[in-house]
Order: structure tokens, then sequence, then C-alpha cells
């Protein structure tokens, strides 16, 4: 467990039913809570080792399939172990769970070898959106919107003000659960599993699926530490090491060498963008597959932008981060991929018109509106 | 791109989808608690409407709900039970309270809103709250012993300045004008101020400040704003405030006991002694009451529940109407 | 350029038209050309001065005003001969309020002689609202201090109290000073420690001149053994009463109430309408009629008054009032926290307990205290259902029991001259306590707001 050395290859056994990691295994690996389940063609979903998430790998070069000891390991504070909350583990053995690692990742040796550790493919955190429309109080706000989030990207939600990209990104955690009059149909596949399928529970959901909201909000009523453990107590997980995990999502969110010494001071001492990262900080800390950003940067000054920026550079090795953004040059500094939204008549639902890497966007689009709106011509 | 088929071929339909809401158990248990905590709030009400209603039946089926509501006698032995004349009294004090209270109370409103030193306005909101929140014992004895007199100058005054006005009328000249219906309306006017002016204030504050701000830089003074824009937000939420008051007023017990003699007759010379309510009734001889006059005082107040209730809702409906449309 | 001042004179010329004007606009284009003071005065650019919307002028029509409202007055009594002083204040009131409008009418224009009329009477509404609370409060105090203590030579009094004034005004004083340092960036560790220390020591000396001489028998007393013409007696047996009573109250309704804003306002659950209507009508309900209901489904069904009987009365009374509040302090706590509690995995309740809870918690004991503040005055529910006793009942199950607004209502129905002075002294700590739950309540509920602010 202790870095620098790379963990080994991990033990593929086959969990027991119910299917749920048990991280605290001694002899488990410290992996991610990750889960793999056979996806359709064309992307099938190899397997390779797992590298420690939270290594700090520059983006355009991936590591080799057995990393060598790296560098920035050396600072990484060991990892402590989460134990997934007993209240998100589903009692129903044949219920479809995010926890599950299922038969997939026995068969994984050989596709590994096959794909050649392609970095990207090795992570959890696939999400899929297909077909999805919403609506509020029977009025249509998105209609028929499909996108495909891979791990390890970070894909940018552009478009002008209220065509939809917000509430396309709050279905992605089933956050509309929480408005009445609130409908929904198509699917969203975390891992293979749709996340709005019965019998799935919407805080499990989002314990897999973080989210950051526009506004930096720590809980006022908690320090800095028990703000980043907050997550910890509310979601029923325990660590057996909570200063190792405080340290470690500050240092994820480059936040710790801010607060190493104010740790026991009040959330809301900090700064916009401090407090902004106190709660990337904060979702870090359940380790989520995915990471969902609404707007996080709209309410801070330019510096604390570039470190939020940097910070979603560094955090998109290991987990999937999806932003919504009304800035255009955030948008091309930040993302691998974009879809970009919009609502061609007054009144009509929201739908994504042109999604695809961000270079391409950017440069060359096929739809001439994305290329007025990326041009800044409207919107 | 939209026509993509989900992942196990089939186009999904674009229709609303059902979604199962799995709450945890401890959701289950949360949500269960805080509905019976607010089922008690609907299980007292429904208890008060029920039991009071079942008590006060006998009495009214012994006078005659007409009597009952109409006549002015109180004779228990005779079993007669009449509290039309109370009833009038009650709602001459209330009104008598409203007259004095309201443009005090709308004043200190637009003075704590509009006019106050920004620094002296968290003061005097406080001090609002703090008349709100002293017994309406202490208010009582204070009508008693300090306003009673002073305030029979006044009647005086009123009498013999403006008796072309019939309330202001004296049946004799020589008539007492302590612990009249003026004095009781006058103390209950100063309870009352602090809710009227707590729940107006609240609504017109809420009044767009860009839209004072136009009417001020359109060269407007600071009356023609309020008049033109702050009253006109706040119409609905003033009227609300002012039922609210008036509820109030109708309920209020112990200082009317304090500073009234009680009568049965309607009183409609406000300024002479001899008033009355409901809820001084029912304090006044609850002590002594034996048997079927339990029920008649029960029927009294089942008569004052409900004629609070509806002025309540009332109230409240365009309170809150104003609220959400502010 | 020339079609805009063409406009704007008309305006001007036109009253009827209801355009208002300002003061210092109006002064120098409609009336008073500027030919006293053709250069403006020379004002130093450091000295900052602030923009006042009242001139010299309409400062002199006040006093004005005020004084010929006096000497009107004055001289129509004189020759009416009329004495009370409310009718002095009637007229003199009067005049002021014309004397005020007649004059910026004279001056100016009709519409800045609206305002000030408007102007006037809102003050003056101010003014009588801050008199009659000040004016109760200072009338309680005097009537009732006297049987709080013991008698005293009048120069005693004189030198206790000013010790006591003294020494409040040092604590305020050295808080004050040292606090303006402190917001001015310059304190140090003894800035931050002094104003405590002060202040500490100065309530322990002013403890110290006012405790020797305190009533302590009205305190520790009852009043049973005490006949209507006696000395002594006090109001321990109400001071039970209302200790049990209320905490009976509090521990019934603040867990319902706060459950219940819980309900409307976190689960907005299929009860949420008519429970809000239904709270509603409850704050409205008459305290007599929560005293009555009680009598009728509990005392007059053989169980008989007693305390506990009283406790739900008044907990009927504070679960509206407490419900109200809470919900208004939950609907200030930002949404934001519930949905980052939510995108964290936590269910429900969770997020309720371990977010919202803790946050509202200052809040949430302030819409308490008040609550409590609000039963503990309350005397028809308790009449209704406590009864009242002059004997010390610690047994708030069975038998009668008095509290303070009962004690004070029992005696002010007694005809003798002790009885009543009783009841004011007794009024007296009514009034304290109320004064000082109330101001406990808002002290929390400050440092909460502040704390939920991050200021």
């Amino acid at each position: 467990m202790n870095a620098p050395t790379p963990p080994p290859p991990p033990p593929y056994a086959p969990p027991p039913v119910p299917p749920v990691v048990d991280l605290t295994a001694p002899a488990a690996p410290p992996v991610e809570p990750w889960a793999e389940v056979p996806h359709p063609p064309p992307v099938a979903p190899p397997i390779a080792p797992p590298v420690e998430p939270w290594a700090d790998v520059p983006p355009v070069a991936p590591p080799p399939v057995a990393p060598t000891p790296a560098e920035p390991w050396a600072e990484v504070p060991p990892v402590p172990v989460v134990t997934p909350p007993a209240e998100a583990q589903v009692d129903d053995p044949t219920a479809p769970s995010l926890w599950a690692e299922p038969a997939a990742a026995t068969e994984a040796p050989e596709e590994r070898a096959r794909v050649g550790g392609i970095r990207d493919d090795q992570l959890p955190g696939r999400l899929d959106v297909h077909q999805l429309s919403q609506w509020f109080n029977k009025r249509k706000v998105l209609e028929r919107c499909s996108l495909s989030m891979e791990p390890g990207e970070v894909t940018a939600l552009i478009g002008p003000s209220g065509c939809g990209k917000s509430t396309f990104l709050r279905a992605l955690n089933r956050m509309h659960e929480l408005v009445p009059g609130a409908e929904l149909s198509g699917q969203v596949l975390l891992n293979g599993v749709d996340i709005y399928g019965v019998d799935m529970s919407p805080t499990e959901v989002r314990l897999r699926i973080g989210m950051v909201f526009q506004k930096p909000n720590p809980f006022p009523a908690m320090s800095i530490a028990d703000n980043v453990l907050a997550g910890l107590g509310l979601s029923g997980s325990k660590t057996d090491d909570p200063e190792g995990l405080v340290e470690q999502c500050l240092r994820r969110a480059g936040l710790w060498a801010e607060v190493k010494d104010r740790l026991n001071e009040s959330g809301m001492s900090l700064s916009g963008g401090q407090q902004q990262r106190l709660c990337i900080a904060r979702s870090l800390a359940v380790h989520p597959d995915v990471l969902l950003m609404d707007e996080p940067c709209s309410a801070l000054d330019p510096i604390s932008t570039r470190v939020i920026e940097e910070t979603i550079r560094e955090l998109c090795h290991d987990i999937t981060i999806v932003i919504v953004t009304h800035n255009m040059q955030q948008a091309q500094r930040v993302s691998d991929q974009c879809a970009f939204f919009l609502v061609e008549t007054l009144g009509e639902p929201g739908r994504i018109v042109e999604n695809g890497p961000t270079e391409r966007m950017f440069d060359n689009p096929s739809d001439p509106r994305t290329l007025d709106y990326v041009n800044g011509r409207f919107g | 791109m939209p026509d993509a088929p989900a992942p196990d071929g089939a186009v999904l339909e674009d229709v609303p989808r059902p979604i199962v809401q799995s709450r945890t158990f401890g959701d289950r248990v949360f949500r269960g608690i805080s509905a019976g905590a607010a089922a008690t709030c609907l299980l007292i009400m429904f208890t008060t409407g029920v039991f009071l209603t079942w008590k006060a039946f006998p009495a009214i089926s012994a006078t005659g709900p007409i009597d009952f509501l109409t006549g002015d006698t109180w004779q228990p032995d005779d079993e007669a039970f009449g509290v039309g004349g109370l009833l009038v009294n009650t709602i001459m004090i209330a009104i008598t309270a409203l007259v004095i209270g309201v443009p005090v109370a709308l004043g200190l409103a637009l003075f704590i809103n509009e006019y106050s030193p920004a620094k002296m306005r968290p003061l005097l909101t406080g001090g609002v709250d703090l008349l709100a929140a002293i017994p309406s014992l202490i208010f009582g004895m204070w009508g008693l012993f300090a306003l009673s007199e002073p305030l029979s100058g006044v009647a005086e005054w009123l009498a013999s300045h403006l008796n072309a006005i019939p309330i202001f009328r004296l049946t004799e000249p020589d008539v007492a004008l302590t612990r009249s219906t003026f004095i009781a309306g006058f103390v209950v006017a100063i309870m009352i101020t602090p809710v009227i002016t707590s729940v107006s204030r609240d609504v017109m504050a809420q009044v767009p400040r860009v839209q004072c701000e136009g009417a001020l830089g359109l060269g407007g003074s600071r009356w023609g704003m309020i008049r033109d824009v702050v009253l006109p937000f706040g119409k609905s939420g003033i009227v609300g405030s002012i039922l609210l008051g008036f509820g109030r007023a109708l309920g209020e017990t112990i200082a009317v006991v304090l500073v009234i003699d009680l009568v049965f007759q309607p009183n409609l010379n406000i300024l002479e002694q001899g008033s009355g309510s409901i809820s001084a009734l029912i304090a006044t001889k609850f002590g002594e009451a034996q048997g079927l006059e339990i029920n008649g005082l029960i029927a009294a107040g089942l008569a004052l529940f409900i004629m609070t209730l509806i002025v309540n809702l009332i109230a409240r409906a365009i309170v809150n109407r104003s609220k959400l449309a502010g | 350029m020339t079609v805009e001042l063409e406009r704007t004179d008309t305006i001007w010329l036109d009253e009827s038209a209801d355009v208002a004007e300002v003061d210092e606009v109006v002064e120098p284009v409609v009336e008073r050309p500027i030919v006293d003071d053709p250069e403006p005065p020379a004002s130093d650019p450091d000295v900052p001065f602030r923009p006042s919307a009242l001139g010299p002028s309409d400062r002199l029509e006040f006093v004005l005003s005020a004084v010929s409202a006096l000497a009107f007055a004055w001289a129509l009594c004189l020759v009416m001969d009329w004495s009370a002083p409310l009718t002095f204040a009637i007229w003199a009131i009067i005049w002021f309020v014309t004397g005020t409008y007649v004059t910026a009418r004279a001056r100016t224009s009709k519409v800045v002689a609206m305002d000030r009329l408007v102007t006037t009477l809102i003050w003056l509404s101010g003014a009588f609202a801050v008199g009659v609370l000040g004016w109760m409060i200072v009338f309680v105090l005097i009537e009732g201090i006297g049987g709080l203590v013991d008698d005293l030579p009048t120069s005693e009094w004189v030198a206790r109290l000013g010790a006591v004034t003294l020494m409040v005004a040092v604590a305020v004083v050295v808080r004050w000073r040292l606090g303006r340092r402190e917001a001015a960036g310059t304190g140090t560790a003894l800035t931050r420690l002094l104003p405590r220390v002060v202040g500490a020591a100065c309530a322990v000396g002013a403890m110290l001149v006012i405790l020797p001489v305190v009533n302590t028998e009205f305190f520790t007393s009852d009043i049973a053994e005490v006949g209507p013409l006696d000395e002594g007696g006090g109001i321990y047996h109400a001071l039970i009463g209302t200790l049990e009573q209320i905490s009976i109250a509090t521990v019934i309704s603040v867990p319902i109430a706060i459950l219940t804003a819980i309900y409307l306002h976190e689960i907005k659950g299929r009860l949420a309408v008519p429970v809000r209507f239904i709270v509603d009508a409850m704050s409205g309900l008459p305290s007599i009629v929560a005293g009555l209901i009680v009598f009728t489904v509990w005392v007059n069904t053989g169980r008989g008054f007693s305390g506990a009987s009283a406790g739900v009365a008044l907990a009927i009374i504070m679960i509206p009032i407490v419900t109200r509040t809470a919900e208004e302090i939950l609907r200030t706590i930002d949404n934001g926290l519930r949905e980052s509690a939510l995108a964290l995995g936590a269910p429900q309740w969770r997020s309720v307990v371990q977010v919202v809870l803790p946050t509202a918690r200052a809040g949430l004991i302030t819409a308490s205290i008040l609550g409590v503040a609000r039963a503990i005055g309350e005397t028809a529910p308790v009449l209704l259902t406590a009864f009242g006793s002059a004997v010390t009942n610690y047994n708030p199950f069975s038998a009668p029991q008095s509290d303070l607004p009962l004690f004070i209502w029992g005696l002010l129905r007694e005809p003798n001259e002790a009885q009543i002075a009783r009841a004011w002294s007794a009024a007296v700590v009514l009034l304290l306590l109320v004064l000082v739950l109330f101001i406990t309540a808002r002290v929390i509920g400050e440092r909460g707001a502040r704390k939920r602010t991050g200021r």
C-alpha cells in the first residue's frame, strides 16, 4: 500500500454475491471501486491493471501498462481505504449495482494485452447517455440527447444560456428528482448500468457520480477537514485514516499547501476559489467515478479560475469529468470532447447540435451553427 | 445522432419513463417521523373542532341556535345562552383597535423600511418583535393602571368635539367614560400593531429596489415613490396583515378582561362604560361555571374559534398570495 | 438640447402634473434665483460631508412649527380651561403637522409639501410606537420594583443605582473604544481580552451592589399562609409552576414544530399543503381557545386541573410560532448545501441531520426561545387548565398549580393595595424573564446568521 512501489497486478477474484467490493481486504490494492460491464460494440471495455488513479501522469504521454515508479507518487500519501456505505449496498443480489465488478474482469488479461494499455480504457466511469429527453411540468426542455463520456476525458458542455446544458448535467446524477414535476425518458448508463433503472438508488448513483456546483458552498457548520470528510459521514462510509484522506483529497484538489495549517478553521473563512477547490476535494473524498461540474468557475476571478482549470487537468487522468461552461476559451483549454447544445427556436427543447473532439469542434465543426457559436457570432 | 439506438439495439421511445424512487430505510423512517409530527398538527385542529362542537351542542340545543347567536342574555339557570351582544361588542373592540392601530402600524412599517436611518433598522425591527412578545397580561395591567385616566380625558374630548359622529355620542351627559370599548380598543390596538407592522413590512420590503429607484430617478418625492410603487405593490399584503391583526384582536382575552366591564347587551356608544368580548366572557365566568354553563362557555368558544378561523385563513391566503407574487 | 430644456420648464411650471421635485433643485429654479451666494462656499475637499435631504430652511421650518404648536396648544388650553395633558398633546400635534405642511407649501410646491407632511406623520407614528413601548416598560418597572428590593432610603437608592450605571457605562465604553481599534486592525491580544475582563468584572460588581438588597423572601416563599392584608409572601410557587409548565410545553412542542417545519420545507410531502394551512390556522387560534380545548378534552373529562395540561395548552400555542419561524430559517439555507450533500451520495435524512440542521442550529434555537417567550406570558389557557393555587405544588401531573401570569391575574382581581403591589412586582419578574429570553434569542440568532453567511 505504501508508495512509491507500483501496485502489483490486482487479483481479479470474482467477488462474492452480493457483488460488493470489499476494499478492506488486506490483499486488495488500493483501487477505486470501479466497475466494468460488458459493453456493446464498438467500444469494448478491455481491462488493464489499475494504475494508481491519482498518479500524476501527463495527459499526452500515457504510461506503459505496468508503470514504473513515477516521480509524483513520491509525494502522494498512503491512500486511506474507504469502505462503501452499508446503505448504498444493495440487498438484492440480482439488483444491478454500480459497485459490481462483474465477470468481465476475469477475462481481462487477453483484452488488456490486445488493447495495449490504453490508459483511458482502464478506468471506470464511462457514461453513456442515450436519447435523453427531460420534461418539467410537461414542458420539454431537452430532446433526444445522446452523448458518450469517456473515462479519463474532460467533456465540456457548451452552448448559450437556457439551452439545457445544466439540465442535461443534472440528469446525469438524478438531481432532478428533487424537483416535483420533472420527468425524463431515455437512458443514462454508468459502466453500462442504467442509473434510472429499477432498484437503483439515487443515493448510490450520486455517490458514484459526484457534482460540484456553480456557487462554492462549503458546509458552514463544519471545519475545512470536516468538509472534506463530510461525504463519508453523509453517505455512511468509513475510513481508517481520516487525516490521510483529507490530505490526499486536498492535494488532488490543489488546496493542500494553502490550508494545511488551518484545517480546523471554518470552510467559510476561505476565499471563493479556495472554497470551490474545497468543494472539489469534498467530492473526491467519496471516490466517485465521474465528477460533474456545473460552471465551477463562473463565480470566480481569473486567477482562481486558472487554478481550478489546472486542477481539472490533473484530475481527469483518473476520473471522468463533465463540465458545463459558458466560457469558450475555458472549454478549449480544459476539455477533450465538446458537446454543443442549442435551442433553435424559442420554446423548443434543447438539443445536442454537434459533439466531437474539442479541436475539431473549434477548428472545423461540421455544423454551421457550431461554427457561429464558437466564433462568438451569437450566444 | 439523435436517433442512435440504445445499447440493446432498441430505439427508445421519447415519452417520460417511470422512475422508481427507491428510498433507503433511513429515509423512510425519517419521512415517517416528520409526517407524523405534521399530522399531529392536523390532529390537534381536528380534535379542537370536533370536541368543541360536541361539547357545545347541549348548550346550543337548549337555547336554540338562532337565539344563541342573536340573544343578549346569559342566564345559566334558565338555560338561556345568548352571545349576540357579545359578538357585536367583540367586533366593535376589534374595529376600534384597527382604526387606531392600522395607521400607526403602517406608518411604523414605512418608517422602518423607508425613513429610519439604516443603522436603526435592526433595532426598530427588534423593538417591534419585542412588542409582540410582551405578555398581554402586562398590556392589560398597563392599560388599566396607566391608560385609563388619560384615555378617559381623550374620550371626553372626543365626546365634546366630535359628537356629530353617532358612536361618539353619550346616552347621558354624566355617564362614566372608563372601562369602555374605546379603552379596550386602544390597548388591543397597541397589541396588534406589531402583527400588522411585521407582516406588512415584510411584504413592502419585497418591492424591487430598482422600481423604487426608478420612481426616484424620475424625480419623484419619497412619498410619491411610496404612493406609486410601494403601496400598490404591497396592497394585498397590507390588507392581509390588517385582517391578521383583526383576527388577533377578536381573540384577545386578558387585556380586554382587565380594562372593561362585561355587559351582554350590544353597546355601540364606544366611549361609554360597559363592553364585552367572548373571550372575556369565558375568562370571567369560567371560575364559577357549573353544569350546562360550562357547555355554554364552550359554545361561546366555538363561535370565537370559527370566527377567528375564517378571518385568519382569508388573511393568510391573501398574504401568501402577495408574497408569492413578489 | 433646447428641446429637453423646454420640456423641463413645462414640467416645473405644471404642478398638477404631479411630478415630484427635490428641494435643492426646486429652490434655485422656481423660487429663489441664486443671488445671496454667487460663489459656492469653499469646502475642504478632504473633509467628507454627507448630502442631506433636509436643508437649513427645512430645519428652520420644523423648529418654527414645533415651537408655535406648543405655544398654540398652551394658549388654547389656557383659554378653554382644559387641563388634560392628552388634549394638549393632540392640539399641539395637529398644529405641528399642519404647520409643517403650510410652511413647505408656501416656500416650495404641493408635491414637496405633501412629502413633508407624510414624512412628519410617519416619524410621529414611529415615535408613538417607540414611546408607548418605552412608557410601558418604565411604568411596569416603577410600579413593581419596590416589592423586589428591601426598603431603602432614597440616598442609598441613588448611590446603588449610580454605581450600577457607572459600571455599565465603563464596560460599554471600554468595549466600544477597543472594538473600534479592533475593527481598524490595530488590535492586540490586550484589546481582545480587556473588554471581556472588564465586562465580567463590571457584571460581578453590579451583582454585588444589587443582590444584597434584593427581597429574597419574595422569590423563596409562596402566599399560602399570607393573608390578604399581610406583608411578605412571594412567587416561589408561581416560579415552580412556570418552570414546570414551560418545560413540558417546550418538550412537547419543539420537536413537533421542528419536525413539521422539516416536513413542510425539506420533504414537501403530500400533506404539506393541508399542514401549512392548518399551521396558519393554529397561529391565529385565540389563546383562550387553546386552553378551552385542553379543558374540554382533558380536564373536564374527570382528570382535573394540572400543570401538565397547562403545558399541553401552551404547547398548542407554541407549535405554530416555532414551526413558522423554523420554516423561515430553513428557507434561508442555501439550496446548494442540500444538493451538495445529496451529490455526495447522502440519503435525505443524513443531508438534513448532518448539514441542514447544524447549519440552522442557531436559528432553530432562536425560534424555540421566541416560542417560549410567547408562551411564558400567556394567562388565559393556563387559567382554564392549571387553574391556579396559592400553595407550592411540585407535581405537575395532579392538582391545580399556579404560574407567574396566573399569580398576577389572581391578585389583580383583589381590591387591596398590598395585593396589587405584589402583582406589579411579579409583573416585573415576568417582564424581565421575557426580555432576557427575547434578547438571548436575538443574540444567538444574529451570531448564527453571521456564521451561516461566513462573515
